[in-house]
């Protein structure tokens, strides 16, 4: 059993947002609701700064929080390491949403999916197809796209990366693209200090910020 | 004190006591009128709710919890404090504490009634709140216990259960010395109620074992409620939630606030019924220096936690420390401290400022500094989460304020039906307690076999 993960190298990242729009497509979350987003920092004082981006999504961390807190067991962690929310079993709580550090949980607020992206009800084909997938009053998140990776694709922020920013795989693997990387480049995760272990790397070492160590 | 209450007859006790159960006067019916009419509309603002989404509430990412979850935590901290408030004092054999205790056990089985609701007010789908409930059915669901909302939920209803019976066991000799002077539907009421109770020596004896065996079960009852609210917070890793010392500081908290409520109660139940025979300064004086002890140990642990997160100075923690004393939340903070600690210490440290009125005041104050305190809690950390880049605002609704002013009077109307309905003064440990206080014992006696039958007593 393969153990998915993700390596994002920043130094390759321009900004784009072609993950933002792709996983909007792939999944037709409500409005608002982002589940591959891309963060603009301005890191250093002036005169020495930069802008550096910071894709985000889901870490499907190895030890969940939000798996460990959910009242009703919605929230449950994949044998391939996925971290997945049965909607029909979600009592809208938000109580995952509160312990992810990474703020990845998005609760579906009643009447999002009524309104639509127009916000007038007006649903276009599209939304009515992929709004059948949500539903009210629950939590939601990235799902590493296990509909595409059980049939053997990438995640949809992965193919579309124009600078291919990001790679999908095994981290198991130990001679596997992603192992290799986050040892070669020093891989880092965000927040290590509340061990949850994530399983989205990011590249390379330059790149971390302070708090990150 | 002893004179004033010495001075007392059975019969004028029963007269006061029982008076409000068959004479309803329009004040009555005033105050059921409009406290109704503000449960009405938070219930109208609560279907709104429920019909339009929690999207009209004010909370949004990163604030997943706001004024709900606030409430919650008050109303579960006051409704800590009347069980084990009367639970301490009946274990250490208080002597003034009989007119005090049940006053104290309806304020937590109301409390409890109304905090409880206010996580499933919260829920994005309130309907199928019933899935926290361990039973075996067709979906295969089954809670998961590692989660602390469902330690919540436990410890909720155990506590419910444990202080309703603890509220309702004692009143028994009661409800059956109202069946006996009362006629019509009354008396069947309050006889289907009284569970046939005669007041056979042996009654008596069993009455006394299980309120004592109650006092002692309900105590770490009480303290573990409170420990699993604080734990719902600590568990998270939240910068300023993820602190050991969160389960002791909620529960001092909740003592501190219970007690505040406890005096509101009283005073207005000594002004409404013209109790000053039976609550008297000396109760107010005694409660009152309680409170001055909570409102040290209070500020002690609100100087611990924050005086070690500043001086930590983990940037990550810093940042609600920040938020919360110098930011946006610094009116709530400063606010708490003065509602709190200043203006409640000078009025209850000072003997002559410790009146009914200066407890009244200084109860009021600590009552608001609380619930700041709550709000405190959950929004100042939510609004500043580890990654910067997600920090957040929130502010109220109304339908989340016509949501709280409903629960508010709700739990008002409850405690209000109640002290119609039945003696707010246990009648029965009142003259106990003044017999005891007559004959001085100097052995701890065993204080049932002092009370005579109720009906010995109707006569003397």
């Amino acid at each position: 059993m393969p153990r998915w993960g993700m390596v994002i190298d920043l130094k390759r990242c321009v900004g784009c947002n072609a993950c933002t729009i792709a996983c909007k497509q792939e999944h037709g979350t409500p409005p608002d609701i982002h589940f591959a987003r891309v963060v603009t920092r301005e890191v250093g004082t002036y005169p020495h700064t930069k802008r550096t981006f910071l894709p985000l999504l889901c870490n499907h961390c190895e030890d969940a929080p939000c798996e460990r807190v959910c009242p009703t067991g919605a929230t449950y962690i994949r044998p391939d390491g996925i971290v997945m929310v049965d909607a029909d079993k979600c009592i809208g709580c938000r109580a995952c949403a509160v312990a992810c550090p990474y703020l990845n949980r998005h609760f579906i607020e009643p009447g999002l999916l009524h309104a639509g992206y127009s916000g007038n009800g007006d649903l276009t084909p599209f939304e009515r197809l992929k709004f059948a997938a949500f539903q009210e009053g629950t939590m939601t998140k990235c799902t590493f796209c296990a509909h595409r990776v059980d049939q053997g694709l990438e995640p949809a922020c992965v193919v579309t990366c124009p600078t291919e920013a990001r790679v999908f795989g095994d981290l198991d693997d130990p001679n596997g693209r992603l192992s290799q990387l986050i040892e070669e480049r020093k891989g880092w995760t965000l927040l290590p200090e509340c061990g949850t272990k994530p399983c989205v790397y990011y590249l390379d070492e330059e790149e971390r910020r302070p708090s990150d160590q | 004190m002893s004179d004033e209450t010495g001075s007392l007859t059975t019969r004028m006790m029963h007269e006061d006591l029982i008076r409000p159960v068959v004479f309803t006067g329009r004040r009555f019916y005033l105050a059921v009128a409009l406290l109704g009419l503000i449960v009405l509309w938070g219930l109208a603002a609560w279907g709104y709710q429920v019909r339009t989404g929690m999207g009209v509430a004010g909370i949004n990412s990163p604030v997943f919890w706001g004024v709900y979850i606030a409430t919650y935590i008050f109303f579960i901290g006051i409704s800590n404090a009347g069980t084990l408030i009367s639970a301490m004092l009946r274990l250490s054999h208080a002597g003034w504490r009989h007119p005090v205790t049940r006053c104290a056990e309806a304020i937590t089985v109301f409390a409890l009634m109304v905090g409880g609701m206010f996580p499933l007010i919260h829920l994005g789908r309130v309907w199928k709140f019933y899935w926290l409930i361990p039973y075996p059915n067709e979906r295969g669901l089954w809670p998961n216990f590692h989660s602390p909302l469902v330690w919540d939920f436990m410890a909720i209803n155990t506590y419910l259960l444990g202080s309703f019976v603890y509220l309702y066991l004692p009143m028994l000799p009661d409800l059956a010395l109202i069946r006996d002077r009362v006629n019509g539907w009354r008396r069947r009421f309050y006889g289907l109620l009284a569970l046939g109770w005669s007041g056979t020596p042996v009654e008596w004896h069993r009455l006394e074992k299980a309120i004592s065996i109650l006092a002692v079960v309900i105590i770490p009852v009480a303290i573990s409620m409170h420990s699993v609210v604080a734990w719902d917070f600590s568990v998270a890793l939240k910068p300023m939630w993820h602190s050991t010392i969160f389960a002791p500081y909620f529960v001092v908290g909740a003592l501190f606030s219970g007690i505040a409520i406890l005096i509101v109660a009283m005073v207005i139940l000594r002004r409404v019924f013209h109790l000053e025979a039976y609550l008297e300064p000396i109760h107010f004086n005694n409660l009152g220096l309680l409170l001055l002890m909570f409102c040290c140990l209070w500020l002690y642990f609100t100087f611990a936690e924050y005086l070690v997160t500043w001086y930590g100075h983990l940037p990550d923690e810093m940042a609600p420390f920040r938020f919360r004393v110098e930011g946006s939340l610094a009116p709530f903070f400063w606010g708490m401290v003065l509602m709190n600690f200043v203006i409640p210490v000078p009025i209850l440290a000072v003997r002559k400022t410790r009146t009914v009125t200066g407890c009244l005041v200084a109860s009021l104050s600590i009552l608001i500094g609380m619930w700041l305190e709550r709000y405190l809690i959950v929004v100042g950390t939510l609004s500043r989460p580890r990654l910067e880049f997600a920090w957040g605002h929130y502010a109220p609704t109304w339908v989340e304020m016509s949501i709280l002013a409903g629960t508010i009077a709700y739990f008002i109307l409850l405690y209000v039906l109640f002290s119609k309905l039945f003696p707010i003064i246990s009648i029965w440990e009142f003259k106990q307690g003044r017999r005891l206080r007559e004959r001085r014992p100097t052995r701890d006696v065993p204080v049932m076999a002092d009370e005579p039958f109720p009906g010995v007593m109707l006569d003397d």
